[in-house]
């Protein structure tokens, strides 16, 4: 079974906002909310280094664990959806999350939080595939049309990669050996057998 | 490739450390991203720039970067206080609160059973006295039926999902908890108002006095023996009071930051620690008031219709307030 994953290369990420628009345009997702956003760190300065980020479709997500209305379920290939009818607008699963991914629109009175709306790895949500509820809720859904998300294939350096993780860390391997890079050896065994060193 | 997927494929086995893992993971995977900058590019390898660690040292620690994104906190990468305060949230708040929930209510159980209600000494008199105005009546009934409401509500919110939607099925449950934040915020912020006034209207009757040390050493009367001597309001009576105040104001204040994250605190970490105090508090206040609504009521022969009523029997008045019930015949 696939795992789905997003990586993001800071060497080939150039701050481009073009995963945010890609992102925005083809969910329509609604003014003030970002599913996606690029931060760059030391900006201006000779080491600025920029990331995309979105939900990280955790495993053991924060979100999922400390909702009060348990809207949140992840998916055979990992990915982590919510259902928005359910969803009550508490603003836990932001506090919870360390990427900020949760977004929230501001509605009623008093500036009060509306339906929670985060990526969705392009993977709708529960409502019937394709439907016009699930596209009006959710955007649209990509992995039922058997797509990849559009943020990623729309990178202009391809800087960000989604799919199967092992696919994704294929191709992050193949980079790092093309550019000769041996500090990052020792990142990639940290990074994928970590769960080994612990058996 | 096979520890790739061995690495993935563990992830049934549901276990805490596993996000701590996948963090990691994600962690070396940002710090790969740098760290290659600095192999790739040697204009750039000796500038003394954040690479590797270091860049991850800055973005765990919360440095906010830039991001065209202008909302609360879309500068930070990485908030690692959420992952704390779901460890405080799940693995403390909800099994200590329910430790305390139920160990009150067997408390005040075996009071029940072992000592028994406090019963009135003496036959009723038949004359009664007027111990609670209409307006301290009013407002204890507000507070106290807010109380109520937002306690089921609000626990509703702590422990509901782990059982109320086995109870009235899935779509039900969403539905009572969509009602019960949405009550929970609008009734919390006429509790705080209500709250400040009964606090206003009884400050000067719980001011503590020496009496109530006295009042606490013979134990309220529990031990057997003479009644301690108490005013208006004796010595539990009082610190009741002002466990209400102090946790009354926590409670208050940090709902209405929850409540109003717009004109107080969008960011996350005071929301967590709102929501942290909060619960603390209303847990407190929850335990509490149970024992107050036993000693109140069934715990004391002739309490309740004081509150009730406004009126106490001179007997009761006799019993457990002797220099109250002294003050106000000596006025007469």
């Amino acid at each position: 079974m696939a795992r789905m994953k997003f990586l993001c290369d800071s060497e080939r990420c150039i701050e481009c906002n073009g995963c945010v628009t890609a992102c925005k345009n083809e969910h329509e997702v609604e003014w003030g909310v970002n599913r996606r956003r690029v931060v760059t760190i030391n900006d201006g300065e000779p080491n600025e280094t920029s990331l995309s980020v979105a939900c990280m479709h955790c495993t053991d997500a924060p979100c999922m664990a400390v909702c009060p209305a348990d809207v949140f379920y992840q998916t055979d290939e990992g990915i982590v959806l919510h259902d928005k009818d359910a969803c009550i607008g508490c603003g836990y699963c932001l506090f919870a999350c360390p990427f900020g991914a949760p977004q929230f629109p501001q509605e009623g009175a008093f500036g009060d939080r509306g339906k929670m709306d985060k990526c969705t790895f392009c993977a709708g949500g529960p409502e019937e595939d394709h439907s016009q509820a699930e596209r009006e809720k959710y955007g649209r859904n990509r992995i039922a049309e058997g797509k990849l998300p559009m943020c990623a294939e729309m990178c202009s350096t391809k800087a960000l990669l989604a799919g199967d993780a092992s696919d994704v860390s294929d191709i992050y391997r193949e980079r790092v050996i093309a550019r000769g890079s041996n500090a990052g050896a020792w990142g990639q065994n940290l990074a994928y057998n970590a769960a080994g060193k612990k058996r | 490739m096979d520890q790739t997927l061995q690495f993935y494929g563990g992830r049934r086995q549901r276990s805490l450390s596993l996000t701590g893992l996948l963090l990691l993971a994600l962690m070396a995977c940002l710090l790969l991203g740098s760290n290659a900058v600095h192999a790739g590019n040697a204009a750039s390898a000796n500038n003394g720039g954040v690479q590797g660690a270091d860049y991850w040292r800055q973005v765990t620690q919360g440095e906010q970067g830039y991001s065209t994104h202008k909302k609360a906190e879309s500068g930070v990468l990485i908030n690692r206080s959420g992952e704390e305060w779901r460890q405080l949230r799940i693995q403390q708040i909800q099994p200590y609160g329910i430790w305390a929930l139920a160990g009150i209510v067997l408390l005040l159980a075996a009071v029940y059973l072992l000592a028994g209600p406090s019963k009135l000494e003496q036959p009723r008199s038949g004359s009664t006295l007027e111990r609670w105005t209409k307006l301290d009546r009013y407002l204890h009934w507000a507070v106290a039926g807010l109380f109520i409401i937002l306690t089921l509500t609000g626990l509703s919110l702590l422990y509901g999902r782990y059982f109320l939607p086995e109870v009235m099925g899935k779509s039900g449950f969403a539905n009572y908890i969509q009602l019960a934040k949405s009550t929970h915020n609008y009734l919390g912020v006429l509790f705080a108002l209500c709250l400040t006034l009964m606090i206003l209207k009884w400050i000067k009757n719980n001011i503590p006095r020496l009496i109530d040390l006295d009042w606490f050493l013979q134990g309220g009367g529990m031990i057997k023996g003479k009644h301690p001597h108490a005013g208006y309001m004796n010595g539990g009576e009082k610190l009741w009071f002002w466990v209400l105040v102090a946790a009354g104001i926590v409670l208050s204040l940090s709902g209405l930051v929850l409540d109003f994250p717009l004109y107080t605190s969008e960011l996350r970490n005071d929301l967590q620690l709102a929501t942290v105090l909060h619960a603390i508090s209303a847990l407190i206040l929850i335990c509490g008031t149970l024992a107050h609504a036993y000693i109140g009521s069934i715990g004391t022969e002739g309490a309740l219709e004081g509150m009730v009523t406004g009126q106490v029997d001179e007997t009761w008045a006799k019993q457990h307030h002797d220099l109250w019930h002294q003050d106000l015949t000596d006025k007469k």
